[in-house]
């Protein structure tokens, strides 16, 4: 289907269901027990699922294909966030032109930013990501503030032009939308004790995201993904070969940067601001940590570290002491105090300390991410050898 | 005349962290050959040895003093360092005063002890691994460290003063000649300065002048080589990165009075160093070291009003774009040898 084999047609498919069902999948316990702080399944978090999933995708295309580690892949997320915004203040609310303007601009930048650190390889073009990165951070921050709205960063304005919308209501503020439909408008059924929640901006940054795993999956399978795999198993051969390689990663830095702007685009169609720290180093780390941690070079990977991080990120920073207090409480005082006090750096304020820990034992003992745990575990039960065609990204030379 | 003179006073201060933690990053990078992304964290674990020594020197006990009261007309609890009882009052303010200075020699055994403990337990495990490996794995390790801090000593900066002798500023202008308060600078960067270059200096004359920098001196250039010499080459090069720890660390601790240790401040400067490290040159220890001052006074220079007038913002980018421009010209960096990380 799509063009697409049978083994991917599935996977694209089971995506396709757990997008579409995720407001059930993620809320799974009833409202006011004491599990209901576990339900991922509000719009804003889901939203941010969808859309660092689209980021991370993107960014496995450059790194887990070609190797090429970049550590500067926020500066386009803000790039087509900035541009997207400035759709929305001149042009119309209507997200369409805003999210195809960001794509555009985040590619042409990375085009820019590619042609020149691409030159080099290795931890130089690391560096070389990581200085652009900072500059535009930091001339967002200082000199370009007329543009990019410096410290306070951007908001739509009752005054902005938007020449395509017709006059606000009086009282009414501008509010993103798709011909007419909000994006924050949401649907709630409840059902017993659970709620559901369906979120049109939701709907709208999955199908995006379906749209960048479907293409990201043709991208695995093409002659051309075949080419950048090549690249990250061996340059050196492939030169020998009388094949130049530079345009290849140029193409997958641009293509990975779209994939960036794309995200950035649809995070200002969901929640209608911007500012400058979205380019900041740590927002470049962050999509490194989602997608080693997921699985680089994989398909389902960035999606699944995506996923995991950002679920991390809402939920366990949410647990208190008050909380663990009550989970524990079963176990005889003395000892409830000690495990809880053995237990609290990891949670709360602390979850970037658990964030660290699992993702360095990803990168010490499970090279290939989540994925490759899955898969392991998976030959444990099955005692068979599995598939060897996946594409896990991991590609030994010849000799 | 003044004007230049100031501005490369002001580079010089920040361009000794740069070049301090640029320094261990190539001594890390040209004997075992790992990216180490940690090293901002060694910097910041550095600061962090001087708050804590500050904060056990001012450990006290309270005794209610009859002679004093409060505001309501209590008698007055006053804190009483445990170094009072020790050394009576004025020895103990003393030592407290000199609590940075005084960290120095706290800080060296526990950076070398904390840098052995990192290449034996960790980052021995990597060198086979890829460079993205190691970068990643010292990444999340950057990571722990900094939450392990945070979680012990708070978000927040903690001001830790610097000794009150260091406290005021040096009028350069009436020492040298020009107008009595053109050139003002504080005492501590001076010292700052100073002890960069007399720990600069020493690292280097360490390589040059003992058997067993010789001995690390070759195994940079062949590894193999030495080994076959029957040398235990690894066991030197887990030394030497207890060495650039305690270098990054020295630099913290020291950094401290100038601008007060918070959590994340080690990430702040390691992307910068990791500029310096690639403008100096991958490998080369000199390259590092001049790289570090010389993009230090570059920046205090796109600071000055006037550059800043036709070129505005260029203060917040002068590094990365020389770094860019470099790296373009010349792939080596300044300094750099052929070989070390050419593909």
């Amino acid at each position: 289907m799509f063009g697409l084999d049978k083994k991917h047609t599935n996977l694209l498919l089971l995506v396709l269901a757990l997008v579409i069902l995720a407001p059930f999948l993620l809320n799974p316990f009833p409202e006011g027990s004491g599990m209901a702080q576990f339900n991922a399944g509000y719009p804003d978090l889901m939203q941010r699922f969808v859309i660092f999933g689209i980021f991370a995708i993107g960014f496995n295309i450059l790194f887990g294909l070609t190797g090429y580690l970049s550590f500067g892949h926020a500066a386009f997320l803000g790039v087509g966030s900035y541009a997207a915004m400035w759709m929305m203040k001149l042009l119309t609310m209507n997200i369409i032109p805003a999210i195809a303007v960001s794509v555009v601009v985040a590619g042409l930048f990375a085009l820019l930013v590619g042609w020149i650190s691409l030159r080099r390889s290795g931890i130089y073009f690391s560096i070389l990501t990581l200085a652009f990165a900072q500059m535009s951070y930091a001339l967002a921050y200082s000199v370009l503030t007329p543009i990019t709205g410096g410290e306070t960063g951007l908001q739509p304005k009752l005054q902005d032009p938007r020449i395509l919308d017709g006059e606000l209501a009086v009282g009414a503020s501008p509010k993103a939308n798709l011909f007419g439909l909000e994006m924050g408008a949401s649907f709630e059924w409840s059902v017993g004790s659970w709620l559901f929640t369906f979120n049109v901006g939701y709907y709208v940054a999955a199908i995006a995201m379906l749209f960048a795993f479907y293409m990201a999956i043709r991208i695995f399978n093409s002659p051309f993904g075949m080419m950048l795999r090549a690249i990250k198993s061996n340059q050196q051969r492939l030169n020998y070969t009388g094949l130049n390689a530079r345009p290849y990663t140029l193409a997958a830095f641009v293509v990975s940067g779209m994939y960036a702007g794309l995200a950035g685009g649809l995070m200002v169609a969901m929640d209608t601001q911007v500012g400058a720290e979205r380019m900041f180093w740590t927002a470049s780390g962050e999509v490194v940590l989602m997608t080693i941690l997921g699985g680089a070079g994989t398909l389902i990977g960035p999606v699944l570290g995506a996923g995991m991080i950002k679920y991390m990120e809402n939920i366990m920073s949410k647990i208190n002491s008050t909380i663990l207090h009550e989970w524990f409480a079963f176990l005889p005082d003395g000892l409830e105090n000690f495990v809880v006090t053995l237990i609290y750096p990891f949670i709360g304020k602390g979850w970037n300390l658990t964030l660290g820990l699992i993702f360095m034992l990803v990168v010490i003992f499970l090279p290939g991410g989540l994925v490759e745990g899955g898969q392991r575990i998976a030959k444990l039960f099955k005692r068979k050898k599995p598939s060897s065609d996946t594409p896990d990204g991991k590609t030994t030379p010849a000799e | 005349m003044e004007a230049i003179i100031l501005q490369i006073l002001n580079g010089l201060d920040k361009g000794s962290a740069y070049a301090l933690i640029a320094l261990g990053l190539t001594l890390i990078f040209g004997t075992l050959g790992v990216v180490n992304f940690a090293h901002g964290a060694l910097f910041m674990i550095g600061a962090f040895c001087a708050v804590t020594l500050s904060r056990i020197l001012q450990l006290s006990r309270t005794v209610i003093d009859d002679t004093q009261t409060d505001f309501l007309g209590n008698p007055l609890k006053v804190e009483v360092p445990y170094l009072h009882d020790m050394f009576g009052p004025a020895t103990g303010d003393a030592i407290i005063d000199w609590a940075v200075p005084i960290s120095i020699l706290f800080a060296i055994p526990v950076m070398i002890a904390i840098g052995v403990i990192m290449e034996r337990g960790l980052i021995k495990h990597f060198y086979s691994r890829p460079h993205a490996d190691q970068i990643l794995v010292t990444f999340g390790l950057a990571i722990v460290l900094q939450e392990v801090i945070k979680f012990y000593f708070g978000a927040n900066p903690i001001p830790t003063p610097a000794p009150d002798v260091f406290r005021g500023s040096f009028d350069f202008g009436a020492a040298f000649g020009f107008d009595a308060n053109s050139i003002i600078y504080p005492y501590w960067r001076l010292v700052y300065f100073g002890f960069a270059a007399l720990i600069i200096g020493a690292v280097f004359a360490f390589l040059q002048f003992t058997t067993f920098g010789m001995v690390v001196r070759a195994g940079m250039a062949d590894r193999e080589t030495v080994q076959l010499l029957g040398i235990d080459i690894d066991k030197r090069f887990t030394l030497m990165f207890g060495l650039a720890a305690a270098v990054a660390g020295l630099a913290g601790v020291m950094y401290t009075p100038i601008n007060s240790p918070n959590y994340h401040m080690g990430m702040d400067f390691l992307v910068l160093s990791f500029v310096v490290v690639v403008v100096g040159g991958m490998g080369s220890l000199p390259g590092a070291v001049l790289a570090g001052f010389l993009l230090g006074i570059l920046e205090s220079f796109a600071s000055m009003r006037e550059v800043l007038e036709f070129l505005p913002g260029i203060n917040q980018i002068i590094i990365y774009l020389v770094a860019i421009i470099i790296l373009l010209t010349r792939p080596r960096g300044l300094m750099g040898r052929k070989g070390v990380m050419e593909d």
